[in-house]
């Protein structure tokens, strides 16, 4: 299958090539840093984790959501997801990569990362963050590659794959989970230290990941000869919209919290977002493009009549993207550590090659991606979808 | 027109019996070509074994400190033998015990009591560490990462 | 025997996953064992032990412009000054009361509170958060209550500067050898990409030394020993005096009071 990839339009060709070029580019600033060191970043002593751990907690969302699709499929015989269950576990496989790649860069002793795996510390969540996210590629991997070759070959998918793509869903719930532990155990961070880091998470994350299944469908009906059906997309659709729903929701009620208390140590990282702290203001512009840009997707994808439109949805789905990229990959984490822990505000400005490095493993992430559902689009082919539906409907009756 | 067919189809013909004649070629001497492909392989592979040989004289290393010089007895922590197949491991051991389990004596087969230190133990005798720990790890090609910590004395002006 | 491309790829991806496997799984009786012989283990006989190391600043003798303490320990450590706040690393600073401790001064407060500069540095807690997080376990709590810092096992993950709430580790984001002035030979300096922080000078406490900024601090207002020891000087300070440690309610049990 995967020599599917390796022909195609000249369209595909060159956007494969562009990728390709950005993740050399990143590659080699990534030598520069490993001679250099992290300081070729715009992390300090302050704020010591920047672009890539932000972006590595973003795409744990975006991978988590595959379960959007295999929850009503397998479990509750939501047919019209049925052609696109693969597309999901794809993204999560290409999603998880990513991440992996993130932390990896991110890590000043980089050839020491099998120490985690050397000398386990189960009290480090860190260190089950490692075993679950592992644990979620391998299940990706397997299930959307079998059902794939199943596809293909037009047969009915093996009976073992059935409880492993079970085990999928609470494992997706799982490996976000453990990576809002991650900040919300720590003691010292009080932007972190909330119960309701995991529910925001899981909020962003199933209304992310949609969105981007959305644009991938939508590019791929256009362009991919590949018509997810537009049941599916529009019961996508609505699962962004109220996930997006929820998602500002919980902003909403934290700001509650933490300017009805008026405890200043509360307050001040959301002042610093929203309207800057004693002159600092990094972030204000980017917090209120999040703001309206969010509520603005909320209501295109509420509206029924817009919703259904192409080209407007499409842009709703950009939106919801975009808005949560910015809210997690960049509010999230940077926040966390202004003002630091003795009160001084350090602000964070990340550098030319860290935010090379950062695209190059954005270029990696979409190449898997491309790759993936170019062998996908050829295995289904036609706009009508495959004759393996049924073969996978009996597995499951 | 049928000149023109039969040119075509002849010359087809010739191509696909040279292309069978040359596979047949291939099938006759299959077994040739299999253990040519293994030599090849087997010369490629222990090459690095082969190819110095008799060019890179062995590491003279040498001994030749003020140091060692003055002491009364000149032995080691351990004898010539254990040390050039087991310091590595023997300071790994030193690292952990003394760091993380503060332990920091070490005593020696033959009682003598050392601290575990690369600076402080080893590289106090063995001062001349570009005549001595350099010139084997640059023949095996190893590069140890402990210098990048552990300070040689001669490197550190007073 | 045809293999299909699928086939071989599959094996190429199986053998390149067993190469990758770690050394653990190796049976005992397969790897090769030397033997160290027995007897060592020892501590130096003249090592300084005690149950929960700890410390006191007296803010009534620490004066707001010296910075003595912080001159030895930097120089005894190898620690480096890279001339920037951004790629900072400091065991010991001072800092304003305000920041030290938030919360314990008012509007209204004198002039001699506020213009008092306590030193901060690693609190070696009793419930180190720092620990709790380290995925490798580079950083760990001896039994003597340091928290110990090793430098071979850390990955620079960065994640117990995240969790430590008094802000008392740095990263070492490059190469510290070139910006340290002057090199101690007695202390190792520490490589780029790694975490550190002050270690309660226990290199010192094996030699029976007391640290260097206790030693150091001209106005004798930092008095180390043992908390668990009711008969030590520190327990006698912590008697008579009113002291304050930071951000007590996080329950993290720092060893450093503060006297007032």
């Amino acid at each position: 299958m995967l020599e599917k990839a390796l022909h195609g339009s000249l369209r595909y060709r060159i956007w494969i090539a562009c990728l390709i070029l950005v993740g050399c580019a990143g590659f080699f600033f990534y030598l520069r840093q490993l001679d250099y060191g992290l300081g070729i970043t715009g992390m300090s002593r302050d704020v010591s984790w920047g672009l890539y751990i932000a972006q590595f907690t973003f795409l744990v969302g975006v991978a988590a959501s595959a379960v959007m699709l295999v929850l009503p499929y397998y479990l509750h015989d939501y047919k019209a997801f049925g052609k696109i269950t693969v597309l999901g576990e794809l993204l999560a496989v290409a999603a998880v990569v990513m991440c992996i790649l993130f932390v990896f860069v991110d890590l000043g002793r980089p050839a020491r990362v099998m120490n985690v795996l050397l000398h386990p510390q189960p009290s480090s969540i860190l260190f089950w963050d490692m075993i679950v996210l592992s644990g979620y590629l391998l299940i990706n991997l397997v299930t959307g590659w079998v059902i794939l070759a199943c596809t293909k070959k037009e047969i009915p998918p093996p009976g073992w794959i059935k409880p492993v793509i079970y085990l999928s869903i609470p494992w997706a719930i799982s490996i976000h989970t453990v990576t809002a532990f991650i900040y919300a155990g720590l003691s010292g961070r009080s932007f972190w230290l909330t119960a309701i880091m995991a529910p925001r998470f899981l909020a962003s994350a199933f209304a992310s990941g949609p969105a981007l299944l959305i644009l991938v469908c939508l590019i791929l009906r256009r362009w991919g000869r590949f018509d997810a059906g537009e049941k599916a997309i529009q019961a996508l659709a609505k699962i962004v919209a109220y996930a997006l729903a929820v998602s500002i929701f919980f902003v909403g009620v934290e700001m509650f919290t933490v300017f009805y208390s008026q405890i200043p140590e509360h307050m001040h990282h959301f002042q610093y977002l929203f309207m800057g702290l004693e002159g600092h203001h990094n972030l204000v512009a980017w917090m209120w493009i999040f703001a309206v840009l969010s509520i603005a997707a909320f209501v295109m994808l509420i509206l029924p009549g817009v919703r259904r439109n192409e080209v407007w949805l499409a842009l709703a789905c950009i939106a919801v993207f975009v808005s949560l990229w910015i809210e997690k990959g960049l509010g999230l984490v940077i926040t966390g550590f202004i003002p630091s822990p003795l009160g001084a505000i350090t602000e964070y400005h990340p550098t030319g090659p860290e935010i090379t490095i950062t695209l190059g493993v954005w270029a990696a992430g979409f190449f898997l991606l491309t790759v993936f559902y170019k062998i996908f689009v050829h295995v289904r082919g036609g706009t009508d979808g495959s004759p393996c539906g049924p073969a996978v409907d009996k597995m499951i009756h | 027109m049928d000149g023109e067919w039969w040119i075509g189809f002849s010359s087809q013909l010739v191509a696909e019996r040279k292309h069978i004649t040359e596979c047949m070629k291939m099938k006759q001497h299959k077994w040739g070509l299999i253990l040519l492909g293994l030599a090849i392989f087997a010369i490629a592979v222990t090459f690095p074994f082969w190819y110095g040989k008799g060019k890179t004289a062995p590491p003279v290393l040498s001994l030749e400190t003020p140091e060692i010089a003055g002491l009364a007895d000149k032995k080691c922590v351990e004898d010539a033998v254990f040390m050039r197949a087991n310091h590595m491991k023997m300071l790994q051991a030193w690292r952990d015990e003394a760091v993380r389990e503060g332990k920091r004596v070490y005593t020696a087969n033959d009682g003598r009591t050392f601290e575990k230190s690369l600076t402080g133990s080893c590289l106090q005798c063995h001062s001349n560490k570009e005549h001595f720990c350099d010139r084997c790890h640059h023949y095996v090609g190893a590069a140890p990462s402990c210098f990048d910590c552990h300070i040689v004395p001669a490197e550190v002006k007073k | 025997m045809t293999s299909s491309r699928r086939d071989f790829l599959k094996i190429a991806g199986a053998s390149a996953l067993t190469m990758m496997t770690p050394a653990i799984f190796v049976p005992a009786w397969a790897k090769d064992v030397i033997v160290i012989p027995p007897g060592q283990g020892l501590a130096l006989k003249k090592a300084l032990a005690a149950g929960r190391w700890a410390m006191t600043v007296d803010l009534t003798k620490c004066t707001a412009d010296c910075t003595d303490c912080i001159a030895a320990c930097h120089a005894i450590h190898n620690v480096p000054d890279f001339g920037n706040p951004k790629d900072e690393i400091k065991w010991i600073w001072k800092e304003s009361f305000a920041s030290v401790f938030p919360g314990e001064q008012n509007a209204y407060s004198g002039e001699k509170l506020q213009k008092l500069r306590p030193p901060v540095f690693c609190n070696n807690c009793e419930n180190p958060p720092c620990v709790r997080v380290c995925p490798t376990g580079a950083t760990f709590q001896r039994p003597d209550g340091i928290v110990m810092m090793d430098y071979h096992r850390c990955i620079g993950c960065r994640l117990c500067m995240a969790a430590c709430p008094y802000g008392a580790r740095s990263m070492n984001y490059r190469d510290p050898r070139p910006c340290i002035a002057k090199i101690n030979p007695d202390f190792p300096t520490r490589s780029k990409g790694v975490v550190e922080k002050c270690n309660f000078c226990e290199e010192r406490l094996a030699k029976g030394t007391l640290p260097a900024c206790v030693e150091a601090c001209r106005q004798k207002a930092l008095t180390f020993g043992d908390a668990e020891n009711p008969r030590s000087e520190i327990r006698r300070l912590l008697k008579t005096r009113f002291s304050l440690q930071r951000r007590v309610h996080l329950g993290t049990g720092p060893q450093i009071y503060y006297l007032l």
